[in-house]
């Protein structure tokens, strides 16, 4: 059996500093990790791995900067067998259509996979659309906010976390699914596993490897426009009670009070 | 020229969500910048025309209803096979859907197939006055910038909403509009992905839907303090939500995490008790409607969030509160 996870490389901080002119995001590539998500993705794929009884090969994919290898060797020394990275200039500004469609060609081009994971989504874009449009570029079902995975005879079952409760839901054959934080408790990279991954090759793709034009991916094909980055004005006049002794606390109260009338709450 | 507005409606149990209706807020407004028809597209099974009237009522001039037992709730594909053989057929310039499980699903499925831009969880919509292009704004990295997007060339122009970022749309009394009952082709309907059961929340109400959030962090010291917060929230008629400190600590289910690795919630009220207000939690929460800070440090970063804060022992503050709602009750 194999199994694809993919991984994408986001800023360690949220503490993203911006270059207010240009409106485009500075980021130190010293400060990149592992989407938060696609640890848990990729902890399900370990786990599967370890309990099915036929042999599992668990593959990372990344797309990025040549940089991402770094992330794609933790996920290797977490356990996974093969990491793969998509680079290219060619893929520079790609939306999310174009990521996902980029991203297909190059999960068709390393063969068939029976379950593909990711994350619900990552910490700097938080978009979630990069998964299900591969799973659609791959002709595959899109099983998204998942919270469990259990392999059925020869059908995958995952429940999945709605608005009101979870469902379970059932498909035979190959699957993309997106998963939840909750789906898994990420592994910590062991020591060992820390010096075999330094002696594997991470694999290197371009865009002519895959098949894929300037019409398909990069800022030119993709449908989406970012025209204008800006900070939020959130930070607002906060009317502070103290509220450390009983009188203060009891005044404090009734404020809040007034303030759930005034907003008809109650 | 334009082919009109669609707002991807919601309902559960045949029952329309007021997801919806806050979609036909926001449909209305690009509608009538752009001189061009609302239209409400929902999924379901056997719905009566009393209940998709109600889209009407709120301000959809049509409401096309895709009309099948495989419809009755959510499957990924169905859903995206519909909605893009609707797309094709009728060419629509703007689709809004929620950004709920379902929306966030079938949107970038449809999109990937019909090379449609999509921007995710936008917060404010608008249509550009010289080009009449769809101005998409949403917030990313943790709600530490905002985005502001839009799809130049391709159709249709595609947006996920947050939920609650808007108000539902009134009804009009008397409102008139055309009810289209549409029955997909067999071959739209094939799903690889089967329903087998469903198990609702324990919770009386989820926090995605309360119009009041209290939620609980690190202040609460133990477990079982949490039951205060219940307390509380049960008085107001909401929902307890909670930060990662309380999740990772087993104070909370994860299915009460308000963050950026849990839920992204936008109530009327959000009542932050005992939690800092870490960047990862205010992802999650800084856009509601007011927010109220409980906490015992007074330069705790939650403060400058919030409209009210409260400096004092939340051990204090709130069953103080929850008696003193539950006496004005009665």
């Amino acid at each position: 059996m194999k199994i694809l996870v993919l991984i994408k490389q986001v800023p360690e901080s949220q503490a993203t500093r911006m270059d207010e002119k240009t409106g485009t995001l500075i980021r130190e590539a010293s400060s990149s990790v592992i989407n938060p998500l696609d640890l848990h993705a990729l902890e399900c794929a370990l786990l599967l791995k370890e309990s099915l009884s036929e042999s599992v090969e668990v593959t990372c994919l990344s797309m990025g900067p040549m940089a991402a290898e770094r992330v794609l060797r933790e996920a290797l020394s977490m356990g996974a067998d093969r990491g793969v990275l998509l680079s290219g200039r060619e893929f520079a500004g790609s939306d999310t259509w174009c990521t996902g469609y980029a991203l297909s060609l190059a999960a068709k081009k390393l063969g068939k996979f029976d379950l593909i994971l990711c994350g619900e989504r990552a910490t700097d874009g938080e978009t979630g659309q990069t998964g299900p449009a591969i799973a659609t570029f791959l002709g595959l079902p899109a099983i998204t906010f998942v919270s469990s995975i259990q392999r059925s005879g020869r059908c995958w079952q995952a429940s999945r976390m709605m608005e009101d409760g979870y469902e379970t839901v059932e498909v035979e054959g190959p699957a993309l699914m997106c998963v939840l934080k909750e789906a898994s408790v990420p592994r910590l990279p062991t020591l060992q596993g820390k010096r075999e991954a330094r002696g594997k090759t991470i694999e290197v793709l371009g865009a002519s490897d895959i098949g894929a034009s300037s019409d398909d991916v990069g800022l030119k094909a993709s449908p989406t426009r970012v025209v204008k980055i800006f900070r939020p004005v959130h930070i607002k006049q906060c009317e502070k009670l103290s509220a450390l002794d009983a009188e203060g606390a009891e005044r404090a109260v009734d404020r809040l009070i007034e303030l759930l009338v005034e907003m008809k709450l109650i | 020229m334009s082919k009109g507005v669609w707002i991807l409606a919601e309902q559960r149990n045949g029952v329309v969500l007021d997801v919806s209706f806050e979609l036909l807020t926001r449909g209305l407004l690009l509608a009538s910048k752009l001189g061009v028809p609302l239209t409400a597209v929902l999924f379901g099974s056997g719905i009566a025309d009393k209940e998709l009237n109600r889209l009407v009522e709120r301000g959809a001039d049509r409401v096309v209803f895709a009309d099948a037992p495989e419809l009755a709730s959510f499957l990924p594909e169905p859903y995206t096979a519909c909605l893009c053989s609707l797309i094709e057929r009728e060419d629509p310039d703007i689709v809004l859907a929620a950004a709920t499980t379902s929306g966030r699903t079938v949107m970038p499925c449809a999109a990937a197939r019909l090379r449609a831009g999509l921007t995710a969880d936008c917060t404010s919509l608008d249509i550009e006055e010289d080009t009449g292009l769809l101005l998409q704004t949403r917030p990313a990295a943790g709600g530490n910038i905002m985005a502001t997007i839009k799809t130049p060339e391709r159709r249709p122009q595609m947006a996920t909403v947050r939920p609650h970022s808007e108000r539902p749309a009134p009804v009009v009394p008397g409102r008139t509009g055309e009810l289209i009952r549409w029955r997909p082709e067999p071959s739209l309907l094939s799903s690889r992905v089967r329903r087998i059961s469903y198990k609702a929340f324990d919770e009386a109400r989820t926090i995605q839907d309360a119009d009041i959030v209290v939620a609980v962090g690190r202040g609460f010291k133990r477990g079982e303090n949490v039951a205060l917060a219940s307390k509380l929230a049960d008085v107001l008629g909401g929902a307890v939500g909670a930060s990662r400190e309380a999740v990772d600590r087993g104070w909370a289910p994860y299915s009460w995490q308000v963050g950026l690795s849990g839920k992204t919630v936008s109530p009327k009220l959000y009542i932050a008790v005992g939690v800092s207000g870490a960047v990862q939690h205010l992802a999650g929460m800084q856009t509601s409607e007011t927010i109220v800070a409980i906490n015992n440090d007074s330069e705790a970063p939650i403060f400058l969030y919030s409209e009210l804060g409260l400096c004092g022992d939340l051990f204090e503050l709130l069953p103080m509160l929850t008696e003193k709602l539950q006496a004005r009750k009665g």
